[in-house]
């Protein structure tokens, strides 16, 4: 009978690598699942684990995996450097070490009963894709769905088949800009705060959830207030170096934050005066 | 049946204008419409008409040798396209396609930059308006040409 | 076993002469004494043999960027203020194997490691504002999200005697940070060295149970009401004698609002990043993990190591570090000690040893860069 086992945050468990899949020519997304006996594994969107492969480094990855399959832990990472090149050349078969889930999440209860937008940059869809997956889940829970999303270019775009099919739901609505269209892109070419003026926001019973890159989160959060949303109501996801992921280390501090435990999300209204100050 | 009046009126980029200016833009103005895949003007061309887009979807090309147009901004309802009517040498910079069938209202540039250098206080809240949209279009240019989805290196 | 805050059940006065009778007795209940020594021109702590290795007679000489051991004109055995380190080379070691794996089959296998010090230490010679940082340390490492285990399992078997200072060096400003030169909470035993021409004693309080044991097996004089006297102006006199001071009323608030204030710049002019300041202080905390492995690369071991704020790769995040600039590094570690620290975990991070002022090559004193914002208006702006 499959239970929770409760695992020591400090150390890693091993995780069998089980499927690697290509989203684009940089970022691969991960299936793993518990060597150990069947394990449940329960997080919250927006959460993260801290990944390890033996001997090269650990990293902090936002889990982009669906929180209703409790058999599996999925990640989707962007190849930039040493340690996320060896993580996205495992191959199946495998092992790499999982401490977690960390962090606080995005607004899932806050959110009932509203609108809930979600704005997404680049390899910042995959810490959302959660979050679309509980609200897609839960239809009855949640007003209607908005899901904006830029990417670089359209090679670069994660997720391409699900942000069509997630389109075809209810209430749902989907917008994907580029900043480089190419010669065969034949969609929206522009800063990803440009879709909101196809989209109809009902800004006093929207919960917007942002996350990107610092410089789009500062100008699409400055967008939706000025499409009317409070600050209460817009949601980031922040980043920091990480190392230890429990408080103790102290690489993640952020103003009077420790981003491992009192993020990685975060309401704008704290972090709007901390935006504003460069190299804090 | 609306009035073109009413239509400008309501349009975002004229809410505010004095009546006695609506009119006079009303008198520069026409509704067109065009079908998905229509160039609405293109590089080169004298630029003497710009277009309050009403509904639909407009791509701003740059034609490249051995590639099929390349798209570097889209606009949608409520926007502006075309300014190089205000400026010298009045000529378009870009092609502009309709991407879906595409409303609007286009305004005469050259009975408009008469009737601003007739009167300037018209003129002054046309290029009021024109100088918020070109600050949003630089804005926007400049996030864009940040390349801030790119790896660092 | 520390200081359960049970106000002094004993007291009693020790001849000097007598201090190895009090290392002897807390030997026998199974403690390794680590105490003060006189090595490489500096008092450092260290295992202790005898009350022989204690640095009779010396004194230390602190100012912004110097450090340089006296010969006192007496035999005093704790006549110095605080040296380089502090006890955190020993709660919260510099470098601490964390769990080492090896590969099996297609897997791994963590071994967890044991850290724990074979015999449980006693620490001699703890000052106020060390049991100060010990107590913030506390709070960070076992009273928040998470417990460090090697934290724990270091502090839960400690001894500690402190020693009350009776003088204080130039850099020292425990009294305006409130955390001393008078021992509060959280020792065993607390003692305080009066020496005179013609005597030498202590005068010793209990305050724990273990501390009460430990005093029991002592042949100890009554302690007196002239001896507490003697003691409490010895103290006093200390915190008369400190010449440093950072006024706290509202220092977050102040280092919050002054994020752009032209101090920054100055001091950054001066500040080497050399990390010494975090390395001496009691209360930084900050540590780096390091993976790596053996040539066959089957074993695998991770390693904490101290760390700092003030080295470029703190912050580095895919694209480089987020505060490259030594002004930003500089104004994140003082913001912290003194300012964010308070809404992190309750209290000021600073206890005013003066560590960072005298080790600081340049002489960066961080009370007059405190006294500097707040004079300057907002932002430096009047």
């Amino acid at each position: 009978m499959a239970t929770t086992i409760p695992t020591d945050p400090m150390l890693p468990e091993p995780y069998s690598v089980r499927e690697v899949a290509k989203e684009t020519p940089d970022t691969f997304t991960l299936r793993l699942e518990s060597e150990g006996a069947a394990v449940k594994h329960w997080f919250q969107p927006g959460q993260f684990s801290m990944l390890w492969v033996f001997g090269v480094g650990e990293l902090p990855i936002s889990i982009s995996g669906d929180p209703a399959l409790h058999d599996r832990l999925v990640y989707t990472v962007r190849s930039v450097g040493t340690a996320t090149r060896s993580l996205v050349n495992q191959r199946v078969g495998e092992s790499v070490g999982v401490r977690g889930p960390f962090g606080a999440g995005w607004p899932v209860e806050t959110a009932r009963g509203r609108d809930v937008i979600l704005v997404a940059g680049g390899i910042g869809l995959a810490p959302l894709r959660p979050m679309i997956y509980h609200v897609l889940h839960n239809r009855e829970d949640y007003g209607r769905l908005l899901i904006l999303y830029g990417g670089r270019s359209p090679r670069d775009l994660l997720y391409r088949k699900e942000l069509a099919s997630w389109a075809r739901n209810r209430e749902t609505q989907v917008l994907v800009t580029v900043d480089y269209g190419g010669p065969s892109w034949r969609g929206h070419v522009g800063v990803v705060t440009t879709l909101f003026k196809y989209s109809r926001l009902q800004p006093d019973r929207s919960v917007a959830m942002v996350c990107g890159p610092e410089i789009m989160m500062r100008f699409v959060t400055r967008e939706l207030e000025i499409q009317g949303l409070s600050r209460d109501n817009i949601y980031l996801s922040m980043e920091r170096n990480m190392k230890c992921a429990v408080g103790f280390c102290g690489h993640c501090q952020y103003g009077p934050h420790l981003i491992c435990k009192d993020g990685p999300v975060f309401r704008y209204a704290q972090m709007r005066l901390l935006l504003e100050k460069y190299e804090l | 049946m609306e009035t073109l009046e009413r239509v400008i009126a309501e349009h975002p980029f004229f809410v505010g204008l004095d009546d006695g200016f609506t009119n006079l833009m009303v008198s520069c103005a026409t509704n067109v419409r065009f079908n998905a895949g229509t160039y609405i003007l293109r590089e080169g061309d004298p630029a003497n008409t710009f277009y309050l887009i009403r509904e639909g979807k407009v791509a701003v090309e740059v034609l490249a040798p051995q590639h099929r147009p390349i798209i570097v901004s889209t606009l949608g309802r409520g926007e502006i396209l075309g300014w190089s009517w205000l400026v010298p040498p009045f000529q378009w910079k870009f092609h502009a396609r309709a991407v879906d069938e595409t409303r609007a209202i286009a305004l005469d540039g050259r009975c408009l930059r008469t009737k601003c250098e007739d009167n300037h206080d018209l003129g002054y809240e046309v290029l009021k308006r024109f100088a918020q949209i070109m600050e949003q279009r630089l804005d926007a240019t400049r996030l864009q040409l940040l390349d801030v989805y790119a790896v660092r290196r | 076993m520390g200081g359960d805050g049970v106000s002094p059940q004993a007291h009693g006065v020790l001849q000097a002469s007598q201090l190895g009778k009090l290392l002897e007795a807390v030997r026998r209940k199974g403690y390794e004494v680590i105490g003060p020594a006189v090595r490489d021109g500096a008092i450092v702590y260290d295992k202790l043999g005898s009350v022989k290795d204690l640095p009779a007679g010396w004194t230390d000489e602190q100012e912004a960027g110097r450090y340089r051991l006296k010969r006192r004109n007496d035999e005093a055995l704790f006549g110095y203020a605080v040296g380089p380190q502090s006890w955190k080379k020993y709660l919260h070691p510099a470098d601490v194997l964390l769990w080492s794996a090896e590969r099996q089959g297609g897997t791994f296998r963590i071994l967890n490691s044991e850290t724990h010090p074979k015999h449980p230490q006693a620490f001699l010679g703890v000052r106020a504002c060390e049991l100060a940082a010990i107590a913030v340390q506390d709070r960070v490492l076992l009273d928040d999200k998470y417990r460090d285990p090697i934290y724990e399992g270091r502090r839960a078997g400690m001894f500690i005697i402190a020693v009350q200072c009776t003088q204080s060096a130039a850099t020292c400003f425990c009294a305006s940070m409130g955390t001393g030169p008078r021992v509060q909470n959280g020792a065993d035993l607390v003692l305080t060295e009066l020496i005179g021409a013609k005597e030498h004693r202590f005068v010793v309080s209990a305050t724990s149970a273990c501390g009460a044991e430990v005093l029991a097996e002592l042949q100890t004089a009554q302690a007196a009401e002239q001896d507490f006297h003697e003691a409490d102006a010895a103290v006093a006199a200390a915190a008369d004698e400190q010449m440093r001071s950072i006024d706290t009323r509202g220092i977050k608030e102040l280092l919050y609002q002054n994020f752009e204030h032209p101090r920054w710049d100055n001091v950054a002019a001066r500040c080497l990043t050399c990390a010494n300041c975090t390395m001496v202080c009691p209360t930084c905390f900050c540590t780096n993990v390091e993976d790596v492995t053996d040539i066959t690369g089957d074993h695998a071991e991770r390693w904490r190591r101290w760390d700092s704020c003030f080295t470029q790769s703190f912050s580095y995040i895919h694209g480089g570090s987020v505060r490259t600039s030594a002004k930003a590094r500089y104004r994140q570690w003082m913001t912290h000690k003194l300012g964010s620290w308070i809404d992190q975990f309750g209290s000021s991070g600073c206890v005013g040893c003066g560590r960072c002022i005298t080790w600081c090559p340049v002489g960066i004193d961080i009370t007059e860069e405190v006294r500097a914002i707040r004079e300057g208006g907002k932002n430096g702006n009047p």
